[in-house]
């Protein structure tokens, strides 16, 4: 009778040659970049860790310098009765706040910052642009088309969603609408119009919440006072 | 003695030249590329980074350091947030009560208070700097692209974490801006007012939510943002490096 191997077997083996030691594995997609060495390189220990130690000591110095000669707010306890006016959330918030402004808290505090997350989650996997495609490479007379059509639905709706036209989000899309028309009127492959063909849609949809997100805060921070009026930081104060 | 205090190499060399010292540090102030090797991967901290850089790499106008000096913050933060706990209890008005001991009565109070302040914003401002920057040189892109969204939940966290230490001095100011915050979570469809009783622990600010914004603040947020950042710099090092530029490489178009 013959003896049934079992199935699993744990098998000890002390051959390196039986059992090999896994060294690397090489994956078709993701190599490192091995393919670069023909950079110049230098060692880590001393040049990186002494820029990094130089980095580290001079950010030190920077917050010491600032805890030391400005101290941090503190106001009165905390009174539930007593609601200061305006009562603003902290500087990187202040850019929702001031969208809150415009839009009822459903839209300004939930949909739209939704968004934001989602589109920079999405960034690197739509148009993924590997070659850094330039916008207008291919089908520039299609592209005119869906580009002017965006251009416009987007323009109609931060003009009439609200009840005041919200200017910090327009007028940066139109600044860009115009950066992006140079390279399709006047097609130069050089200087500054060639650099700005070069640039993806990413790119120009990334810089678009840079400014308008910028725009926002910064009006949201110094120039709002109570009642969430507009106020003149220089002449008002900040609040 | 003397000799050793008046020779600055012999004081060098007896305080790393001996038993103990070369336990805790391998390798000394190395002069051979071999030793710097050796310097770099045998050390748990350092080996974060590779043991040759390419020059390009390190120039200050390729990343700023924004992203080293985002977690250099975050080591102040965490330094400086120990201490403060010593003398913090998140409960009201002790909590406001030891906002008014820092400022007058614990030795070099304010300058603790003051820098784990500033230095909060200034993380904010400089995660926020590192991914414009990590946009504007399309290091976004494959193979980096989950890095970049490994890098939104830090920023995600970041802002969480000095969002849940603005409540901590229990001030008007903690207190309304954090009011104006989680009144926003009454606009979230459907499941808002559970989402707000979550959060803060009742339908207002009081201090249930002192105690839930301190624990979130000093214990899961920090952990989580340091597990996150461990995978975000170690997967800096897989993807090949810093993103050094455009050349096209064959090999990565082909990806469908
Ligand atoms: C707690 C916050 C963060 C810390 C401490 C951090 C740390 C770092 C460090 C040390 C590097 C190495 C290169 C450099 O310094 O630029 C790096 C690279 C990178 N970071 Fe971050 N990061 C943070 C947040 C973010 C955010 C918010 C994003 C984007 C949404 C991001 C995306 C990336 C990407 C894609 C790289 C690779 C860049 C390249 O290859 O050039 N990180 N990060």
């Amino acid at each position: 009778m013959t003896m049934e191997t079992p199935k699993y077997l744990l098998e000890a083996d002390d051959d390196a040659r039986k059992s090999p030691v896994r060294l690397v594995v090489v994956q078709g997609e993701r190599r490192p970049a091995v393919d670069a060495a023909d950079e110049a390189q230098v060692m880590t220990w001393p040049h990186l860790m002494l820029r990094e130690a130089i980095a580290l000591v001079a950010l030190s110095l920077a917050l010491s310098l600032l805890a030391i000669f400005f101290d941090a707010p503190l106001e009165e306890i905390a009174n539930a009765q007593k609601t200061p006016n305006p009562a603003k959330a902290p500087w990187y918030f202040l850019g929702l706040q001031e969208l809150l402004h415009y839009y009822p808290p459903l839209v300004s505090g939930v949909i739209l910052p939704g968004l934001v997350v989602v589109a920079l989650i999405v960034i690197p996997y739509f148009n993924i642009n590997l070659k850094r495609e330039a916008f207008w490479q291919e089908n520039i007379k299609r592209k005119l088309v869906y580009f002017w059509a965006s251009i416009l639905a987007l323009s109609v709706i931060f003009l009439f969603s609200s009840a005041h036209p919200v200017w910090p989000i327009l007028i940066p899309l139109w600044v860009i609408a115009g950066l992006m028309m140079v390279p399709a009127v006047s097609p130069t492959r050089t200087g500054w119009r060639g650099w700005l063909g070069d640039r993806s849609l990413a790119f120009w949809v990334f810089l678009w919440f840079l400014l308008a997100s910028t725009a926002l805060t910064v009006i949201g921070t110094f120039f709002r006072g109570p009642g969430w009026q507009y106020t003149i930081p220089w002449i008002d104060g900040v609040y | 003695m003397l000799r050793i205090l008046t020779n600055p190499q012999s004081l060098i060399d007896a305080l790393t030249q001996n038993r103990v010292f070369r336990s805790i540090v391998r390798r000394g102030l190395s002069d051979t590329n071999r030793n710097r090797s050796l310097a770099i991967f045998s050390n748990f901290f350092l080996h974060i980074h590779p043991v040759k850089v390419n020059v390009s790499a390190i120039r200050f106008t390729r990343t700023f350091y924004l992203g080293g000096l985002s977690a250099a913050t975050l080591f102040i933060l965490i330094v400086t947030g120990v201490f403060l706990m010593f003398y913090y209890h998140p409960s009201v008005p002790r909590a406001y009560d030891d906002m008014k001991d820092l400022q007058y009565v614990v030795y070099m109070g304010p300058f603790l208070r003051n820098l784990h302040r500033w230095g909060a914003h200034a993380m904010v401002a400089l995660v926020l700097l590192h991914m414009v920057r990590v946009f504007f040189a399309g290091a976004y892109r494959p193979p980096r692209e989950f890095n970049w969204v490994i890098g939104v939940v830090l920023l995600l966290l970041t802002i969480l974490l000095s969002y849940t230490g603005y409540l901590l001095p229990w001030d008007q100011l903690a207190f309304w801006g954090v009011t104006v915050g989680t009144n926003m979570a009454d606009a979230v469809p459907l499941m808002g007012e559970q989402i707000k009783f979550l959060l803060l622990g009742g339908t207002k600010v009081n201090e249930n939510a002192l105690l839930r914004f301190y624990v979130l603040h000093c214990v899961l947020l920090p952990l989580a943002l340091i597990l996150m950042l461990c995978v975000h710099i170690w997967r800096v090092r897989k993807d090949g490096g810093i993103y050094l530029g455009d050349e096209e490489k064959p090999e990565t178009e082909e990806r469908p």
